[in-house]
């Protein structure tokens, strides 16, 4: 072979090593969504048999707005009392409920979508400011996932009897539903929009910490004029929540939260013959094979990280790279999470909002120390972050082992733990080395590698080339200990009927 | 006339016919010159090493041939007719009642047989979701399954609560009636003819009372499928490692109707939905 000049043959590396870079000219200007359309009342009580009242505990709480710790609005403690006048109220509605015709029970479900479309800005802006979550995605997603799942749902209302082969479906009864602060508006939704559709009536507690739109939910249901007791909501704390589950009236329990909670749920509905669907934590492997388009990856594997500040069940947080491309991969992910922008929950050039609540904060930060100690090493990216409120940068851990807490322990904050494999095989393995199994990611150019490692990932959402997509057709949930049930589409419904044949729940 | 032949009533574990590792026997009522293996906690952990062995190769069968095994269960359910009925006299059947029983128990047995390629499609969907996106949803097994079945009807009673868990892909440890053991561990020797994988199913004869809670309590079960009324301390213990859980609560007459136990129903508790998303581009 002849020998070549290496000095004119190989192109010379740019001197900032592939960065763009512009000196700090080309900022953002600010783009914050405007919040004075939103009226928000001085104090909430609770809706209860479609009346708002005082709680019987005479007690209230703050919620704040986690971008500026700053008090929004104060609402109800529902005590035990609280509770039981709330669960009575929805006995109470049950029989005209389930009685109603299927066609008329959609038409509420239909206009309860309607106007969540109309009021879409005003319950986007009230979600960012009770959560701290960005606007980019409370518009385009909490929002309009939320009226879609009452549209659906409403279309099922009067075609039960096509739900399940040779069934005749029956509603299960009264439902207490208790849903988690990472995406209050649509869990409210997506719990109360197929127990309506299958003729039950609910009561729903919010998280402590996000209750603003559960309650402004309730006057959509006032506007829709749904009749009174159908949906009650009680706010509170914990307590108000385990009041609940423990209430003898309730047929059906449906729970979104920690496993930890999911578990002593389970147990205190042991033997009551209450229907259980639990939707609980998640530790999601996210792969990426060498053959995969790795520009698209990275936005994939950003977009499951660090999506609504890594609070999500399903957050793709252990991502499980193939060796061959590991070095290249993080390199470019280093690159793209120094473009995300961290700050204003209002503004809508903002990637990533704030940290829910100074606990989670807290729980965050003691992971990330627990990864720095056991020995994985942190990348963070420069970024000035505000000074009230709670944040956390964007993080990824790299030389990360199996027994580390980062790569075991549900961290739901945006922090990445990143390992690698060598063959399919072991790819699969490590998904799978973990008690949960909500949701995995995998990226590949090649069909049959994605179907057969997808059967093997035991984990209810499978994201193939893409990844934290919802729809209200798409059933959700998990294996193992994420929980039972699915949420959405035909399987989502049928956790919201009783069949005549069926076994008798634990 | 000679002397009688008789048989050593043992478990039925990973294909195999061991006795109990505790080296202890009952004798049930009524029969109290035949000495029945009596299951142990650890005979209970080996059966689970079994049945997750026997869980690889089961789901892993195709659902055709999945439905020709279990229909081969009913030929030879057929073929061993005198023996099995034998077997449920031995139980305490007159005649007639335990020839009822076995008919009841092919046609169970047949039913469930050909539902095996048909589950998938009755339970699994495709989904319209909004966007350029493939998304369709599949069924697999909840993995092992631990099913305690009632004392009545000894082989109906088992094969009721076993044969959905089979359909749905999932592999089994079955506690058989403690009140008559014989026909549900004769059963042992029916699927071993039947081409049952080795560990798909494993059963066990013991007290009921002893080995329930044990059942709910092991962390490598996935799921508890429990003949009688709801009972809270099983369900708490379940809830340790988020099993799921039923519970069949049939009156005698119910179990004697072959139409009340046969439902796609029974399937579904205990197979997992799992949904798939790719991209549809050019």
């Amino acid at each position: 072979m002849a020998k070549t000049d290496n000095k004119t043959s190989v192109p010379k590396r740019r001197a900032n090593n592939g960065k763009l870079s512009f000196g700090g000219k080309w900022q953002y200007a600010k783009a914050p969504e405007s919040t004075d359309h939103v009226a928000i009342e001085d104090r909430y009580g609770l809706f209860i048999g479609g009346a708002w009242v005082r709680p019987k505990s005479g007690k209230y709480f703050a919620t704040i707005n986690p971008a500026t710790e700053k008090k929004i609005a104060e609402v109800a403690q529902a005590n035990k009392k609280d509770v039981d006048a709330a669960v009575q109220a929805a006995k109470k509605a049950l029989p005209a409920w389930r009685k109603l015709s299927g066609d008329d029970r959609a038409r509420f479900l239909f206009r309860i979508a309607r106007i969540l479309q109309e009021r879409a800005r005003e319950f986007a802006v009230l979600e960012t400011l009770d959560n701290g979550k960005p606007i980019k995605e409370t518009r385009d997603v909490d929002v309009p996932l939320a009226a879609q799942h009452f549209f659906y749902h409403a279309g099922w209302a009067d075609k039960l009897e096509l739900l399940f082969p040779g069934e005749k479906p029956e509603p299960v009864g009264v439902v207490g539903q208790i849903i988690p602060w990472n995406f209050p508006l649509l869990m409210a939704a997506w719990k109360i929009a197929p127990a309506l559709a299958a003729g039950n009536t609910v009561v729903i507690k919010p998280a402590e910490t996000s209750p603003l739109t559960a309650l402004r939910l309730c006057e959509v249901f006032e506007q829709a004029e749904l009749p009174a007791g159908v949906v009650n909501v009680v706010t509170g704390d914990g307590s108000t929540g385990a009041a609940l589950v423990r209430h003898p009236d309730l047929n059906k329990v449906a729970f979104t939260g920690s496993t930890e909670v999911g578990k002593e749920i389970q147990k205190a509905v042991a033997g009551r013959s209450v229907d259980l669907t639990l939707e609980l934590g998640g530790k999601a492997a996210h792969l990426v094979f060498e053959d995969a388009a790795l520009d698209q990856a990275v936005e994939g594997v950003v977009r499951g990280i660090f999506f609504n500040q890594g609070h999500v069940c399903c957050a793709g947080s252990r991502l499980i790279v193939q060796e061959s491309v590991h070095d290249l991969f993080v390199r470019k992910l280093q690159r793209r999470m120094a473009r995300i922008r961290v700050g204003d929950p209002l503004d809508k050039n903002t990637d990533m909002g704030a940290i829910h609540s100074s606990e989670q904060l807290m729980r965050i930060r003691g992971l990330v120390q627990s990864g720095v100690d056991e020995g994985a090493v942190l990348f963070q990216p420069k970024c000035a972050l505000p000074k009230n409120g709670f944040w956390f940068v964007p993080s990824m851990f790299t030389g990360v082992t199996q027994s580390h807490r980062i790569s075991r322990e549900e961290i739901f904050g945006p922090v990445l733990s990143v390992s690698t494999f060598r063959t399919p095989e072991e790819a699969v393995k490590k998904a799978n080395d973990t008690s949960y199994g909500l949701s995995a990611g995998i990226w590949t150019d090649k069909g049959a590698r994605i179907l057969w490692v997808a059967s093997r990932i035991r984990a209810g959402i499978v994201w193939n080339n893409t990844f934290n997509l919802f729809d209200a057709a798409s059933p959700f949930g998990g294996y193992q200990e994420s929980g039972f049930g699915r949420e959405g589409g035909r399987q989502g419904l049928r956790a919201y009927v009783k069949l005549r044949s069926g076994l008798l729940p634990g | 006339m000679s002397v009688s032949v008789r048989k050593t009533y043992k478990l039925y574990v990973g294909g195999k016919f061991p006795r109990s590792e505790s080296g202890r026997v009952f004798q049930p009522a009524g029969n109290e010159a035949v000495n029945v293996a009596r299951g142990s906690r650890k005979d209970l952990r080996d059966a689970i090493g079994a049945a997750r062995k026997g869980l690889a190769t089961w789901s892993g069968s195709a659902a055709y041939l999945r439905g020709q095994i279990l229909y081969r269960i009913a030929e030879m359910l057929a073929s061993r007719r005198d023996g099995m009925v034998q077997e449920l006299r031995l139980g305490g059947l007159t005649p007639a009642a335990a020839q009822k029983e076995l008919d009841n128990a092919i046609a169970l047995t047949i039913w469930y047989a050909g539902l095996c390629d048909k589950a998938l499609s009755l339970l699994g969907s495709q989904n319209a979701v909004q966007g350029p996106f493939f998304n369709f949803s599949t069924i697999e097994p909840t993995g092992v399954i631990g099913v305690i079945a009632p004392d009545k009807p000894a082989l109906v009673g088992t094969l009721a609560l076993l044969l959905p868990l089979l359909v749905g892909g999932n592999s089994v440890v079955a506690l058989v009636s403690s009140h008559a053991p014989f026909a549900g561990l004769a059963l042992g020797e029916v699927l071993a003819a039947s081409d049952v994988p080795a560990g798909a199913v494993n059963l066990l004869s013991g007290h009921r009372d002893e080995l329930a809670k044990e059942f709910a309590k092991h962390r490598d079960i996935d799921g508890l499928l429990v003949s009688g009324p709801p009972d809270a301390e099983l369900t708490e213990a379940a809830a340790d490692n988020v099993k799921r859980v039923r519970f069949c609560n049939l009156s005698s007459a119910a179990w004697s109707k072959v139409e009340r136990l046969r439902s796609l129903s029974w399937v579904e508790p205990f197979v997992e939905t799992k949904t798939l998303w790719h991209p549809v581009a050019p």
